[in-house]
């Protein structure tokens, strides 16, 4: 379970988040929101990349400011752009960078690494360079890196945002298939609509908390 | 050059990195000692048959080499105009091994394995400051990132030619800056994310 207490936090004179209290126990829970509402803020709080100016975060009860490396170990997340989170040169490369960072043997890293491969289709672009996967390829790398350390909660920050309608509904997949807890951020209302709950933020506050129809009735009608 | 690892169940393919790495550093010194055509011209005969040895496809050498092509011409006929063809020759062909040394390399050798082969050969520099894990992923990260910002470079002269701006170094370097600092502080919340530990 992810808990946030008024959690407050700004950029320089801007506050983003003014306040929010939150209890993420549901298995899939999308939070969406305009521009500049501090969605992904509220995205990287949860696994410790930010810190709120106040309040607190916890995660299973750990606090994101003083267990932040347990966290992020628990907490997995997948970037919009997989241009910026694919660290190592080739698929199989990167998949297994994350596991080095947990110093695994080296033989588990190899079992992990082709079970998660095998399981994203990507075997057969195990030694391809990274820039040569299409965008889709690339987001399937990107969180088939997070899911191969094996994380209890899964964030995705706007996962589908560079992606066209074919991609598009083959993340919604593997969104809908992970056996993990997935927080999903995202403007695609397709992708939000299967969540179990829907949170609308705006301006830093929780202005809808709901089941996705209401939810997103409440977005659209906020939008305009 | 960059990242184009091609598995191959060859000796080459099986030669330690780090030996691999050394002999590479040995050649690339040793070539500048030799200046005789027929000598270099052996060599890379001999380069020839260590990728054919390493079981690599004949459009993989011509893949590393063609690039080179118009560098190798220009460098034979300046040389030879000043200093005679033997020069010219000895010139271009240094550089066309060296080239086709470090693609065997490469072509031979994971990124990761060269990665981790520098990590445990800079691990004695540790004393003197250097972290050897971080200039891994330095290697690693360039590596990786050279042709990313190539395509960033293309997709900013298309959305400068598209408003008109045909030649332009600010108009270019400006938003290839910005999206540069963008790039690299998402990297490093993702390097975070991924449980990262510089130390």
């Amino acid at each position: 379970m992810i808990e946030l207490r008024n959690v407050r936090h700004r950029y320089g004179e801007r506050e983003v988040l003014r306040g929010i209290d939150l209890t993420l126990a549901e298995r899939r829970v999308a939070i969406v929101g305009s521009n500049g509402s501090g969605k992904s803020t509220l995205a990287r709080l949860l696994n410790g990349l930010l810190l709120p100016d106040e309040g607190r975060v916890l995660v299973d009860g750990l606090d994101t400011r003083s267990d932040a490396r347990a966290v992020r170990r628990k907490v997995g997340f997948v970037f919009q752009d997989p241009d910026v989170q694919i660290v190592y040169p080739t698929v199989a490369e990167d998949i297994a960078f994350g596991l080095k960072n947990l110093r695994l043997p080296r033989d588990e890293i190899a079992r992990r690494v082709d079970a998660v491969m095998a399981r994203f289709g990507l075997t057969e672009h195990r030694d391809w360079p990274a820039h040569r996967l299409s965008g889709g390829q690339k987001q399937l790398l990107a969180i088939a890196s997070v899911l191969v350390l094996d994380p209890a909660y899964v964030v995705f920050d706007e996962p589908t945002t560079l992606l066209d309608l074919r991609n598009r509904r083959r993340i919604a997949g593997v969104i809908r298939d992970l056996p993990q807890t997935a927080l999903l951020i995202s403007h695609d209302l397709d992708l939000v609509a299967e969540a179990e709950r829907v949170i609308v933020l705006d301006e830093g506050r929780v202005v809808a908390d709901d089941a996705p129809a209401a939810a997103i009735a409440a977005y659209v009608a906020r939008m305009g | 050059m960059l990242g184009l690892y091609l598995h191959r169940d060859s000796p080459v393919h099986a030669f330690p990195v780090g030996w691999k790495l050394a002999a590479l550093a040995v050649a690339a010194t040793g070539l500048f000692f030799v200046s005789n055509p027929v000598a270099i011209g052996a060599a890379l005969v001999g380069a020839l048959g260590l990728f054919a040895l390493a079981r690599l496809p004949l459009g993989a050498v011509l893949g590393q080499i063609r690039p080179l092509l118009p560098v190798l011409v220009l460098l034979f006929a300046v040389q030879a105009a000043f200093a005679g063809w033997e020069t010219g020759a000895a010139t271009a062909g240094r550089l066309a091994l060296l080239v086709l040394l470090a693609s065997l390399v490469t072509l031979t050798t994971r990124a990761s394995d060269t990665i981790d082969a520098l990590e445990r050969g800079l691990g004695w520099l540790r004393p003197l400051g250097v972290n050897a894990g971080k200039v891994s992923l330095m290697l690693a990260l360039t590596i990786r990132l050279i042709p990313v910002l190539l395509d960033l470079v293309q997709e900013i002269r298309m959305a400068q030619r598209a408003r008109g701006v045909e030649r332009s170094a600010l108009a270019l370097l400006v938003p290839l800056l910005v999206k540069t600092m963008r790039m690299a502080d998402h990297l490093s919340d993702a390097l975070e994310a991924r449980g990262y530990d510089p130390r």
